[in-house]
């Protein structure tokens, strides 16, 4: 008895290390190139000095850990595959989700907060942006020297944006900005936020609103139970001036918001991937540790049908996200087929996340392991980017032709 | 400052052990690999930090096959100038070594730089070879280092204190830990080493003496046994007839 009550404090004193390994179980790093496995590397090791020792206190306390908006523009997590003249890192769409998989290997809202600052603030303004806005935003969002969020999302409008009622109004040199966004990731910190409003015609325009323009506020929300060490806020703005140079010239319509959601949508498929990898890779190492009934419970086969069932699904997964990559670097990859990965991986790290809290027993509730706080992250996941359901209708209304939205 | 930095490829920190069936050498699947951490941590990053203040260069140096390419661009990627992969396969510390001072020896390094050991075979011996070679001074185990023109003085971690030294250049260093702290290459560096220079030299031949017969592992831990604080007796025991300590 006395020998298992020291095993237990020892599996309890290791818990807290950050003792992960990667899983390649189809030797898909076989498929990759040297700078993706160099990146990989690399955030990983940014990661397990600078995330995992803090991050189940940030998660516990409901804070964000903000010093680490700098750090990730001082790795390059931010807009790693815009150009290099704007500061970006010049590396293709499987480095990018690379490394949003070794962030939410961390944690899902440290990488919430380097998807929404590359592909939400920095790709509309690099792709939709005047020369003068990329040259002033660009660079200093690069470095984190500036933060950005994303206002799509509105109290009374989520699945279904072209509803929206934030709105823009002509007043000269111009636009007077009213309405509220609900729901917006860094919104409390950002120094900008890039909005979509409906201009006099109704047509859906994007718009560069900096924090101290008057009229313009963010606060937080407050009581989530998921992604808890991402701040969350709202915006709102009364009768906020906004000068027209401040908005984005070259795209009107919801397909401006849209494609950024799929750069976004694109790199959660990998993201999740991370989150189920380190749900796995716990769940393995406590089934050789663990004893009961004199063996270790990996040695039961209902363990080993758990086990067996998440590397499969993880391995299919990056299948699904290598190939995928593959074809966004080949400008290819549709948008319905970002829908199908994003469901796919985030239900996947999902359902991996509910069956490694099972294998930890007990201690899969605690904070001593990361698995329950991944399972919590995920519900957001599954939720933002275009919920479970609405990706699905994507994927029948491609296949089908029919839109069943409405 | 011409700086020259010697690393090496090891098996990852958590990678479990296996050999081949006739015991003579690693069994290298599944391994993943990494950058020696005292060359990578401490040798690189010091180097580095020189050429920082006070300009010239560091060129880093492998000896290994084609797949050691990842690990040196690694360390192009955390901010060494150019590379250098001596195309041999790393049999013994000497045959290393003579490699390494084969190339160096007409090229003028300042200081050539080593960790003081790689965490796999742990044979601290490259390092002071290459300085026979090369008849150069040697420092080993250096956990801190200033320069003052060409002057180096060096600190080195002793069996309960610390020895100082002073050493002109050019000299050989093996670094340990306190010399630098880990640098994490950043995408710009990783996209820039894509463009900085890797150059593949021939191996030279040299005789080698040495041969690896076999490894062993060491034998499995047993159980812990948890002894009852009141239980004297009975630890004095064990201590005595099974651990052999008393
Ligand atoms: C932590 C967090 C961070 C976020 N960050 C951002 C951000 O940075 N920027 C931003 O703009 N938004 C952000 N969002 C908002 C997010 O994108 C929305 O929550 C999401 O789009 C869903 O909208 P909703 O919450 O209004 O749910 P609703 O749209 O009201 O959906 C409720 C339920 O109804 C279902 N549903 C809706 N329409 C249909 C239909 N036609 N057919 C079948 N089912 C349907 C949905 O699938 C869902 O299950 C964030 C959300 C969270 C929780």
């Amino acid at each position: 008895m006395h020998a298992n009550g020291a095993k237990q404090a020892e599996i309890k004193k290791k818990a807290k290390e950050d003792r992960f390994q990667y899983h390649d179980y189809y030797q898909i790093d076989d498929l990759l190139q040297e700078d993706h496995l160099l990146a990989r590397e690399a955030v990983r090791a940014w990661v397990k000095q600078e995330v995992s020792p803090i991050i189940e206190e940030y998660a516990d306390k409901a804070q964000c850990p903000t010093h680490l908006f700098k750090q990730l523009g001082e790795i390059g997590a931010y807009g790693p595959s815009l150009p290099e003249t704007y500061g970006g890192g010049g590396m293709d769409e499987i480095a990018y989700g690379i490394i949003m998989q070794e962030l939410e290997r961390g944690d899902s809202g440290i990488r919430s907060m380097a998807s929404v600052q590359g592909s939400l603030v920095m790709y509309p303004i690099y792709r939709f942006g005047s020369e003068e806005q990329k040259r002033k935003y660009l660079p200093k969002l690069a470095t984190g020297d500036l933060i950005g969020c994303f206002g799509l999302t509105e109290p009374d409008h989520g699945s279904n944006p072209s509803g929206m009622v934030t709105n823009i109004k002509d007043d000269g040199d111009a636009y007077i900005l009213n309405g509220a966004k609900m729901w917006i990731t860094n919104s409390p910190m950002a120094d900008i936020a890039v909005v979509w409003a409906k201009d006099e015609e109704g047509i859906v325009r994007g718009l560069i609103v900096e924090k101290d323009m008057k009229g313009f506020s963010a606060p937080e929300i407050h009581g989530k139970w998921s992604l808890r060490a991402s701040i969350t806020g709202e915006l709102v703005f009364e009768d906020v001036r906004v000068p027209k140079s401040q908005v984005l010239p070259n795209v009107q319509g919801l397909k401006g918001p849209l494609s950024c959601l799929s750069k976004a949508r694109y790199g959660i498929a990998w993201g999740a991937i991370g989150a189920a990898l380190d749900c796995y890779d716990s769940a393995l190492r406590y089934s050789q540790e663990r004893i009961q009934f004199d063996r270790p419970i990996g040695g039961f086969q209902l363990t080993q049908k758990k086990l067996a069932e998440m590397i499969t699904e993880i391995t299919k997964a990056q299948l699904l996200a290598w190939r995928l990559g593959t074809l966004a670097n080949e400008g290819k990859a549709s948008p319905a087929q970002i829908s199908m990965a994003k469901r796919n991986n985030v239900h996947m790290a999902l359902e991996v996340a509910r069956e490694a809290r099972q294998i930890h027993g007990g201690m899969g509730i605690t904070n001593e392991y990361p698995v329950m706080r991944h399972m919590m992250n995920l519900e957001t996941v599954l939720t933002y980017e275009g919920t479970h359901d609405i990706h699905l209708l994507i994927t029948g209304m491609d296949v089908t032709g029919l839109n069943a939205f409405k | 400052m011409k700086l020259l930095v010697c690393v090496s490829k090891t098996p990852d920190t958590t990678t479990k052990i296996k050999f081949t069936s006739d015991n003579s050498e690693l069994d290298t699947n599944g391994v993943q690999y990494i950058m020696n951490p005292y060359d990578e941590w401490y040798a690189l990053v010091r180097a580095l930090e020189l050429k920082e203040a006070q300009g010239g260069s560091v060129t880093i140096l492998n000896v290994g096959p084609a797949e050691n390419d990842t690990v040196i661009r690694k360390g192009l990627a955390i901010g060494a100038d150019e590379a250098v992969r001596i195309n041999a396969d790393p049999q013994s510390s000497l045959n290393v070594a003579k490699q390494i001072a084969e190339y160096a020896k007409g090229e003028g390094f300042d200081i050539v730089f080593f960790g003081k050991e790689t965490i796999d075979y742990n044979g601290s011996e490259v390092s002071a070879m290459v300085a026979e070679l090369l008849d150069m001074p040697f420092i080993s185990y250096a956990s801190h280092m200033e320069m003052d023109g060409n002057n180096a003085t060096i600190k080195r971690d002793i069996e309960g204190g610390v020895e100082t030294l002073s050493v002109d250049t050019p000299f050989v260093i093996s670094a340990a830990k306190g010399l630098a702290e880990q640098r994490i290459p950043n995408m710009r560096g990783i996209m820039m080493a894509k463009r900085k220079p890797l150059k593949v030299v021939p191996a030279a031949t040299f005789d080698d003496p040495v041969a690896t017969v076999s490894y062993e592992l060491p034998p499995e831990k047993g159980q812990v046994k948890l002894i009852d604080p009141e239980n004297m007796d009975e630890l004095v025991r064990l201590l005595h007839e099974e651990a052999k300590v008393i």
